[in-house]
């Protein structure tokens, strides 16, 4: 108990380097790495690094964050070479001795320094048709209703934020920016396996693409990086599986 | 700024009509590993670990495989789905990988050829081997000794 009421004092600040990869189109004709020092404490996150920055030494550095604990999934970037949420990534995680590399996340076009522009990954979202489509109309009065058993084969999937973190680590997405990507075929997953949705057909056909889940070449990196814990290499595996059967 | 299709308007199908080879190639990829783990076993079983073992083989143990249509059928089989397994894999590396469509064009072209050239030249050597074949007399020193006397 000792510990949990324990308050950080000015002494146990620590400095750290953050090397961050700046581009600013106004003035950079390509992007380049600027280092920063800041004084953090063990509590603090990548994010609020990222704002002591942008408060106390540079405001032209641009990030996006919204909510800052983790839901929203606007601040999602490289850190050391691995996709995470700013907001969700403990400095004391990180190995504060050497350096913080700290980059936009890739395969998206950079608009700003730790900024890109998503509406690719968002045009792939909606093409998988991310809404219930039913032909049923539930009981007068009554919602649809679904057992538990129904719900699990898909509760992992409804589990994303759309902070494009998988999607932007699959090296396929990469070279191919035609590729679906991880994130539109979780969420294509989360309609399909859903018992209340009679449209899985409509969006296994979409997916059964030269660049739909045949793309998937299992590197795992999409598994890896997802900040909420969704088993996307599996999701994408079942959604092949259901591409293969012609139905969920 | 972007728009999203009204829930019930009707789906629209995504696709064209015909095969839909990168599903076929898919599956394929995993219909001829399974195949080719037991062939390729099975060949290393038996040219390397029974009867006299890695020294067995010579000219004449070649031969003799051929010889026999269960052989040929084996190592026909090994040949073409090990060698279309292996250019569809690196089709989906020049497909990964390749940075202008030209250039994938050009290395899936390489890559077809290889394999269609290794492919025919292989099975013709599987079906018209023959250890023994009639020379000129000044030639039959150049056979092997087990050949019956011409």
């Amino acid at each position: 108990m000792a510990a949990a009421t324990e308050t950080l004092t000015a002494a146990d600040a620590f400095t750290i380097t953050l090397i961050i990869r700046r581009f600013l189109p106004e003035v950079d004709d390509e992007a380049r790495w600027e280092s920063f020092d800041v004084s953090v404490y063990s509590t603090d996150r990548v994010l609020d690094a990222l704002h002591k920055i942008k408060w106390e030494q540079d405001g032209t550095l641009s990030f996006r964050r919204s909510c800052a604990h983790g839901i929203c999934g606007s601040d999602a970037m490289r850190i050391n070479g691995r996709n995470r949420l700013a907001c969700k990534t403990l400095v004391k995680d990180l190995d504060v001795t050497q350096p913080i590399y700290v980059e936009a996340i890739k395969g998206l076009p950079l608009e700003k320094d730790l900024i890109v522009d998503m509406e690719p990954f968002f045009e792939a979202y909606r093409a998988v048709k991310p809404f219930l489509m039913a032909n049923t109309v539930p009981e007068a009065g009554k919602e649809r209703t679904q057992s538990i058993a129904q719900r699990s084969i898909f509760d992992d999937t409804t589990k994303c934020i759309l902070c494009a973190a998988c999607t932007t680590s699959c090296p396929v997405f990469w070279t191919d920016g035609q590729y679906f990507g991880p994130a539109a075929i979780v969420n294509a997953h989360r309609f399909i396996f859903d018992s209340r949705d009679d449209a899985a057909d409509v969006r296994l056909d979409i997916l059964n693409d030269k660049e739909g889940v045949w793309r998937c070449r299992t590197t795992f990196n999409c598994t890896e990086a997802c900040p909420r814990g969704i088993e996307v290499t599996q999701a994408i595996a079942e959604v092949k599986q259901a591409v293969l059967r012609g139905k969920r | 700024m972007s728009t999203i299709d009204a829930p019930r308007s009707s789906p629209t199908p995504a696709r064209r009509n015909g095969v839909n080879w990168e599903k076929w190639g898919w599956i394929y990829m995993r219909a001829s590993g399974v195949v080719l783990v037991v062939l390729i076993f099975g060949h290393l079983f038996i040219n390397l670990m029974t009867g006299d073992g890695v020294k067995a083989i010579d000219f004449a143990f070649v031969a003799g495989k051929y010889a026999t249509p269960f052989w040929q059928v084996w190592d026909l089989l090994m040949l073409w789905l090990a060698l279309i397994h292996g250019a569809n894999g690196m089709r989906t590396l020049v497909n990964d990988y390749a940075t202008s469509p030209r250039l994938g064009k050009v290395l899936k072209g390489a890559i077809f050829a290889s394999a269609a050239i290794l492919i025919i030249l292989g099975t013709l050597v599987i079906f018209t081997f023959d250890p023994c074949p009639a020379v000129p007399a000044d030639q039959f020193h150049l056979l092997p000794s087990f050949c019956p006397p011409q």
